[in-house]
């Protein structure tokens, strides 16, 4: 056998020294950018989504500054005008100035989305824990979910719209409802596949107490993906609002939405197309907008992508 | 000439934090019929090397430079059709997981006949024959049955044979096989291991395995290439190498390993560590690659980067110190 | 010898395979079938055997992160199988576990500070927060990691490093027993080495008992003092190591050590390919669960089951041919230099 052990230095012996080839760089180097703007740069989804989405909510909250008119004033002389000067996108046909009612239109759409995706995470979190970790209570609690599923949740928003009056605070109430199984099935999943970690076995072993286990090791992982889950909830709220505002089983007549924003203009679409065409461009730009921040977000977050090269 | 000639191969990629040099500079031959290992810790780019060889590297983000000479053509030169030719037919490939590498809606021998029909172009019949004849040739019992079957019906062993035949369906001029046993148990690995070396009996291909276990090494290869960092630090002929190790790598490596047999032989050590991490690929090292987790290392390691010397006949190595050739018992 | 810090009498763990429109049980995997073995202090035992061989499902067993489906696991004189979770958790203090893989052994949303505080908090074995801040200290330094280190997240950690850390949390507890689940498996070959010897001082250094689970043979036989080697949900055999390797008593343990790559070129050695694979642990064989694999199999194989007995001082194998006369029975000799091929 060679006797290959332990040698020192005193057994090497000096040769002629050969100096290795430098290597060439082959493609230019990288430039490494730190801190908000580097995570922009590598992330141009979340930077183009998350700028649009924040440019609709400063436009939102700061809506009487943005060179509008009282959206619900009515000037029955004024009707029907085309986009002008005066009227950037026009006039409805109770004279109304489409600019201003677009403009303010999107507090409903993203108060709705917000507050959906905010209630629906919640809840969607407290079942999907529940459902994870209590064997005999996952079952029920996953048939009554597979039932709720079975129904589209624009058809159970719409019958939940018919059971209440008119209101932006039932719209929500109606979307959530239709919202949380999708969530609370994401949330099961997630937890089940935690729950299985070696880390959660090993602080199982160090006696951690089984409240703390949810709270510091199931928790926390959770996050990630619920957060991505929000968005695409956020997103699809809007769309279920302007439909439910759209065929007057949403937001009432008397707050601008974009979805009955276009339900008034409906009637005029084939001679004044722009009442119908503004309000669904922003709702589109919106909803992509949100739609692209959760693509980031998921890639961003899912830490096998991080561990790339 | 050799059948494989891959001179100062260069593999990089594009990352967020810097270009990641996950091959820098390496240069080696394959005979036709020899059996070459590749062997290394992870990230020290053998892998990436293998996939160079057939052009698998996504680009961007990577990029290959150098040239790698296969019967006298550039691969890099080709075209992505000419490059298609190649593979599955004259350089083939076996991966480690064999149950991700097989088409999971495919029968084993429709995913046989597949290369066949494509690259020498036989009808139907034909390459259905083949594939009952390439499933015998891997030792897989009962082939006319087998042949029909779906790969989640077979067990582990029995799919990484099947790549295997799929693999050798064309009969390949080399065959690179990348960690073809890692994740198979060992009674699996030993058949699998006895199939390719009665297989580089029987077909002559020439083989280029990659691995990290040095047993693996030891039962298959004839001549041994060890990496380092992007680098290769040490090559020789298998036997010279385990019997003498020139570079302080190679010897810490085979140094760190148990021995089977160790409580028989009173041999029982403590295991060598090589101490230290890695270093980071993406930082351009003025010296030796290995200097920071060297103990041989002196000022000039540190400052010069050794080119690959010959240290005895066919034993060349990447160090200003050849180690001491040591007393063989 | 004192009492065994562990005892574990007939373990059994068979899977519900849950199927059809109800989701009723089809049937079971009996991954662990009737394993009976003891540790005693400051020894190491290890486990080997292929992958679905129940090996990790025994170690599980015993840290009670499910509920068995037969036998006992006694720890320190206690049964601990069938106690009340309440009444467990001081007790888990005393066996603690290290897993394979690095990656996802540690929470990622905690620091390494909090990681190894968890146990120390969880058994109140720290006095204050100072204590904590001392003990998480000395952890690091035991094994061999920068003290400055604690505020660290584990992804700024290699995978060595991470599985000191691990070691690390195991150790906070102050156990008896350290369980390793292929702890060294998923490591590089030099950092493999790192952590063999790191675990080797330990144990000499703390006198921990440890069961090494593994399916790597020649770490085994550098860590352990006895083997036990499993197939198919059964021990087949158990021995002191030297006695293991010289001369293995069950036919799987002699192909397992055959086919185990040398890093010696040229070696000479017999070598046993067994045929086939490891059969399903859903319908295992009848008779001896080895008889469809087994060179030296013969018609008695098929019918009845052979139980471990003792073929020399504590040497047990679960094998017929020890029935037989020596001259018939090819696992007679010291066969273990012929297949390892140890010049």
């Amino acid at each position: 056998m060679a006797s290959a052990s332990v040698l020192n230095p005193a057994d090497v012996s000096p040769g002629s020294v050969k100096v290795a080839e430098p290597t060439r760089d082959i493609m230019p180097p990288v430039k490494v950018r730190k801190g908000l703007w580097g995570f922009m740069w590598r992330n141009p989804t979340i930077a183009v989504g998350g700028t649009i989405l924040l440019l609709m909510v400063i436009m939102a909250v700061f809506a009487p500054l943005f060179w509008t008119v009282d959206p619900t004033a009515l000037a029955p002389a004024r009707r029907t005008r085309e986009p002008s000067l005066e009227h950037w996108f026009g006039t409805d046909m109770l004279g109304r100035d489409v600019y201003s009612r677009v403009v303010y239109g999107a507090r409903v759409s993203l108060i709705v989305g917000f507050a959906v995706a905010l209630f629906s995470s919640i809840i969607g979190l407290t079942i999907g824990l529940v459902s994870g970790f209590v064997r005999w209570a996952d079952g029920i609690i996953m048939r009554i979910m597979d039932g709720l599923m079975s129904i589209p949740s624009i058809l159970l928003a719409i019958a939940l719209m018919a059971l209440t009056r008119g209101s932006v605070g039932n719209v929500i109430l109606a979307i959530t409802v239709a919202e949380v199984p999708r969530v609370s099935r994401l949330v099961r999943g997630v937890v089940l596949s935690l729950r299985e970690q070696p880390y959660v076995d090993a602080a199982v072993a160090a006696g951690t107490r089984t409240p703390v286990i949810i709270w510091r090791h199931i928790l926390p992982n959770t996050i990630a993906p619920m957060t991505v889950q929000a968005t695409y909830v956020c997103a699809s709220a809007m769309i279920v609002e302007s439909i439910l505002s759209f065929i007057g089983a949403g937001t009432p007549p008397i707050i601008p939405s974009w979805g009955n924003i276009m339900a008034e203009g409906r009637a005029l679409w084939q001679v004044k197309p722009y009442i119908v065409f503004f309000p669904a461009v922003f709702l589109s730009i919106t909803v992509l907008a949100v739609n692209m921040l959760g693509d980031g977000l998921r890639d961003a977050l899912d830490p096998r992508m991080a561990k790339r090269i | 000439m050799a059948l494989l000639e891959v001179e100062n191969l260069q593999t990089h990629f594009r990352g967020a934090d810097g270009v990641n040099r996950a091959v820098d500079g390496v240069s080696f031959e394959v005979n036709s019929g020899e059996t070459v290992a590749i062997v290394g810790e992870s990230g020290c780019g053998k892998s990436v090397t293998a996939m160079s060889i057939l052009r698998l590297i996504p680009e961007p983000p990577g990029k290959i430079a150098g040239s790698i000479r296969f019967n006298g053509k550039d691969l890099l030169k080709l075209s992505d059709r000419e490059m298609r030719d190649i593979r599955g037919n004259e350089i083939s490939m076996i991966f480690q997981e064999p149950m991700t590498s097989l088409n999971p809606v495919l029968t084993v021998g429709r995913q046989i006949g597949e290369t066949l029909r494509l690259h020498q172009g036989m009808n139907k019949q034909q390459a259905e024959a083949r594939a009952v004849e390439m499933l015998k040739l891997v030792g897989i019992p009962e082939p006319e049955r087998r042949v029909k079957e779906y790969p989640h019906q077979l067990s582990g062993g029995m799919r990484q044979r099947v790549m295997i035949a799929i693999a050798l369906a064309c009969n390949p001029k080399l065959l690179i096989a990348d960690e073809p046993t890692t994740a198979l148990d060992v009674t699996i690995q030993a058949q699998i291991l006895d199939l390719m070396r009665d297989l580089k009996r029987t077909v002559g291909a020439a083989i280029v395995i990659i691995t990290h276990d040095l047993g693996v090494v030891a039962e298959v290869a004839e001549r041994v290439i060890v990496m380092y960092a992007g680098r290769k630090v040490e090559e020789a002929e298998v036997g010279r190498l385990f019997r003498n190790p020139r570079h302080p790598y190679t010897q810490g490596l085979l140094g760190s390993m148990p021995k089977l047999g160790s409580s028989l032989t009173g041999e029982e050590t403590r295991l060598q560590e090589i101490p230290g991490l890695v270093p980071s690929l993406k930082k351009k090292l003025d010296g030796c690659v290995f200097a920071s987790r060297c103990a041989y290392a002196t000022d000039l390691c540190l400052k010069v980067a050794p080119g690959l010397e010959e240290k005895a006949e066919g034993h060349i190595a990447a160090c200003h110190y050849a180690l001491k050739e040591s007393v063989a018992a | 010898m004192s009492a065994p810090i562990l005892e574990v009498n007939d373990l059994k763990k068979h899977f519900p395979i849950h199927g059809g429109f109800f989701g009723g049980t089809t049937g079971y995997v009996y991954a662990v079938d009737g394993v009976s073995f003891s540790i005693a202090r400051g020894e190491t035992l290890s486990l080997v055997g292929e992958s679905g061989c129940g090996k990790s499902t025994v170690g599980k067993a015993i840290l009670r992160l499910f509920d068995i489906t037969g036998g006992q696991v006694v720890l320190d004189g206690q049964r601990i199988d069938d106690m009340p979770s309440g009444r467990l958790r001081p007790l888990r203090r005393r066996m603690q576990v290290v897993f394979q893989d690095p990656f996802s052994s540690l929470n990622p949303r905690m620091r390494v500070r909090d990681i190894l505080a968890e146990p120390i908090r969880n058994f109140g074995l720290a006095s204050d927060a100072a204590d904590i801040e001392r003990r998480v200290g000395d952890l690091m330094d035991r094994v061999r990691l920068p003290r400055d280190a604690v505020g660290r997240w584990p992804h700024e950690f290699s995978g060595g490093q991470r599985q000191r850390i691990c070691i690390a949390r195991a150790l906070a507890a102050e156990p008896d027993l350290i369980i390793c689940d292929e702890a060294v498996s998923a490591l590089d070959v030099s950092v493999k080495a790192q952590i063999v010897n790191l675990l080797q001082d330990l144990q000499k250094e703390l006198g921990l008992a440890m069961l090494f689970i593994s399916h790597d043979l020649a770490i085994v036989e550098h860590m352990t003092h006895r083997v036990a080697v499993m197939y198919l949900g059964k021990i087949v055999e158990v021995a002191p190591k030297r006695s293991l390797f010289a001369a293995p008593k069950h036919p799987y343990t002699e192909a397992l050590l055959s086919a185990v790559p040398v890093p010696e070129p040229g070696a000479q050695r017999e070598r046993i390919i067994l045929k086939g694979d490891v059969p399903s642990p859903i319908k295992p064989p009848k008779g001896c669960r080895f008889h469809t694999r087994c060179p030296y199999a013969f018609d008695r194989c098929s019918r009845d089951e052979p139980v471990l007995r003792q073929t020399e001082e504590g040497h047990w194998a679960a094998c017929h041919l020890h029935d037989r006369p020596a001259a018939e029975n090819p696992l007679a000799g010291e066969r273990g230099a012929a297949v390892i091929a140890h010049h």
